[in-house]
């Protein structure tokens, strides 16, 4: 079956692949090239995809080769998948252009492999992050998520030198732990399915909860259990968070930006697929709230060791683990079975807002930090004076970047957080609401430690290492300015997140 | 005990062993080889619930048996690229560990860290 549409999506997932057997077959000097041209395509395709999960207020559905599920495999996206792939190609985007220079092949000479592998792996996130955005099979999931970790983990240690292999290799083993974790649960699912279409599982989960005396498979439970656990490893949630600082900081500053902007959060989005999606209604409480618990440990944890950080990027990293954790409050809030419908949705929007102003704030931060590094020839955080001096707009862009992640008004990181905010106060789980406000308070110190000393004045008789052309700093901007502005996204817009998502309030309780 | 839930508890009982494996492990290349027992131990529950879907005459489910294989292809490919990753590991430094309980590098102590204590 074609639906109008539904091409888009095969599109969105074949693009990035597109340019990946370009790059492998064309001269090398085009490398660069390739991937920036295909870059505004995606950006196209995404919108595209979105326009028509707007236009008509459903998701869209395409099945390969015409052949439907259980028998075939359906790529879907409805509007949490339709930002995430505009979100995704915006930064990707940004990260290229940030890398252009950085990553350039030398003229005249034997092609380089570090550009090579940065642009092939660059495109490779790219694809796994759209196959995961799209992916409407639990199987297929698995597929993408390890396409996305095999291409994840050499951008890692891309610079070759020891402690980034070291990193590389953590980040690997927990990654494989996760997606062992997470096949285990699907194999059990379709043990007791029949199906791992998770349209149809939801469907046939749905149809045991309407029966009288509804008989649940322990395989449900502990399946969900399993993936739940193995996604948490890949994403980096406290106490699972210990492989995160050390290979988001040893990466080039343009990857940094798409492991810490988009990577973790694609095992995250599987989450919520398996939370809200599959077991529509039926989000077990307790673990809603031990997800957030976790969260809120993260926050508190992340923040302190980012404050106590003595390197810029390990800082940004740190500052990652604790961001995550808010995204987690998305459980209880948003499947509570006390809430109204209202309050569930202010929630949902919540986090998907704190999601992408993250994303976008991050990957500035990421590319500041890069470039302070840079100019300065190191980031220890105690030798940032007067690096504001030196490159202002980059010191802006950390900063800009720094008050979304802090949640100051009016920034998208504001919104995010006051709406997550009001749905914990509102639904009488004011203890969230505390450890939110708390994290706001411990960004703002480890984002002082740094800005204070850059603007201080600059120590007598300094060089710069390098000299960072305007470009560079310019793209760290628009990013940051992206997630600022994104507090000004009119209401009606939020709508989008709500689209063809099934109803989500009123959970059981278990 | 049928011939079904015998290989169930075997894959159950690798899953175990290699659960227990890459959490405790020490050295690298015993996490890679213990990743490899809980993916096989998945395959081989995989296996046998496509023996209980057995119907049409056939021996058994085709579809996790297709499944199966590009897991197989999946973990060939993560084996490959940890076992490089803890060769490259080993040209740079001579070892294939890696410390376990490794700080965080140069971390300060909270008193240090006050606003103004990156001016030199």
């Amino acid at each position: 079956m074609l639906q109008a549409g539904g091409s888009l999506l095969v599109l969105a997932l074949m693009l990035p692949v597109i340019g990946i057997l370009l790059i492998m077959s064309l001269d090398a000097r085009h490398t660069g090239k390739i991937a920036l041209a295909l870059m505004p395509a995606g950006l196209a395709v995404a919108l595209a995809i979105a326009a028509r999960v707007w236009t008509t207020q459903a998701g869209l559905e395409y099945f390969i080769g015409g052949w439907a599920p259980p028998l075939g495999v359906a790529l879907r996206a409805d509007g949490i998948s339709a930002v995430m792939l505009v979100t995704t190609s915006v930064v990707i985007g940004a990260a290229g252009l940030f890398a252009r220079a950085e990553f350039r092949q030398p003229d005249n000479q034997p092609e380089a492999r570090a550009p090579l592998m940065f642009w092939l792996l660059l495109l490779g996130i790219w694809a796994g992050l759209n196959a995961v955005f799209l992916g409407g099979d639990l199987f297929n999931l698995y597929v993408a998520l390890e396409m996305l970790t095999f291409a994840a983990v050499p951008l890692v240690c891309l610079s070759g030198k020891a402690e980034t292999l070291a990193a590389a290799l953590r980040y690997l083993l927990f990654a494989l732990l996760g997606s062992a974790l997470y096949l285990l649960g699907a194999v059990l699912l379709f043990g007791a399915y029949g199906t791992l279409d998770i349209a149809l599982l939801a469907a046939r989960i749905a149809a045991q909860a309407n029966m009288a005396s509804p008989v649940w498979p322990l395989a449900l439970w502990v399946a969900l259990a399993l993936m739940t656990v193995g996604l948490l490893a890949k994403t980096a949630l406290f106490p699972l968070h210990l492989w995160l600082p050390p290979a988001h900081s040893g990466a080039p500053a343009a990857a940094s930006a798409v492991l810490s902007a988009l990577v973790v959060k694609a095992s995250f989005f599987l989450i919520v697929r398996l939370w809200f999606g599959m077991l529509p209604g039926l989000t077990p409480w307790l673990g809603a709230q031990l997800l957030a618990a976790l969260g809120a440990a993260a926050i508190l944890f992340g923040s302190v060791l980012a404050l106590r950080q003595a390197r810029l990027k390990l800082l940004v990293a740190y500052s990652t683990v604790a961001q995550i954790g808010y995204l987690f409050f998305v459980f209880p809030l948003a499947a509570n079975p006390a809430a109204s419908t209202a309050s569930a949705a202010l929630a949902w929007t919540g986090g998907w807002m704190q999601l992408v102003s993250h994303a976008l704030a991050k990957a500035a931060m990421f590319m500041a930090a890069g470039l302070i590094a840079e100019t300065l020839g190191h980031d220890r955080i105690a030798g940032l004076g007067g690096v504001a001096r030196v490159v202002p707009i980059t010191v802006i862009a950390f900063a800009l970047a720094g008050a979304s992640l802090m949640g100051l008004p009016p920034s998208g990181g504001f919104v995010a957080k006051l709406l997550l905010l009001s749905a914990a106060v509102s639904q009488g789980l004011w203890f969230w609401a505390v450890v939110m406000l708390l994290g706001g308070l411990l960004a703002g110190g480890y984002l002082f430690r740094v800005l204070s000393p850059a603007l201080g004045p600059l120590p007598a008789g300094w060089t710069p290492a390098a000299r960072i052309p305007r470009d560079r700093q310019a793209v760290a901007l628009v990013l940051a300015l992206g997630a600022v502005l994104l507090g000004f996204a009119p209401l009606k817009s939020y709508d989008l997140l709500q689209f063809g998502r099934p109803a989500i309030a009123g959970a059981v309780t278990r | 005990m049928t011939a079904e839930q015998l290989y169930g508890l075997c894959g159950a009982g690798l899953v175990g062993l290699g659960l227990f494996g890459l959490i405790t492990a020490e050295l690298p290349l015993r996490r890679i080889v213990a990743f490899n027992l809980l993916g096989g131990g998945a395959f081989v529950v995989f296996g046998v619930i496509a023996r209980r879907g057995a119907a049409a005459g056939l021996g058994g489910d085709p579809v996790p048996q297709a499944l199966i294989i590009t897991g197989v292809v999946v973990g060939f490919a993560a084996t490959a690229l940890a076992v490089t990753l803890v060769r490259r590991l080993h040209e740079e430094t001579g070892t294939t560990k890696f410390d376990q309980d490794e700080l965080p590098p140069e971390t300060v102590k909270l008193s240090d860290a006050t606003l103004s204590g990156g001016n030199p």
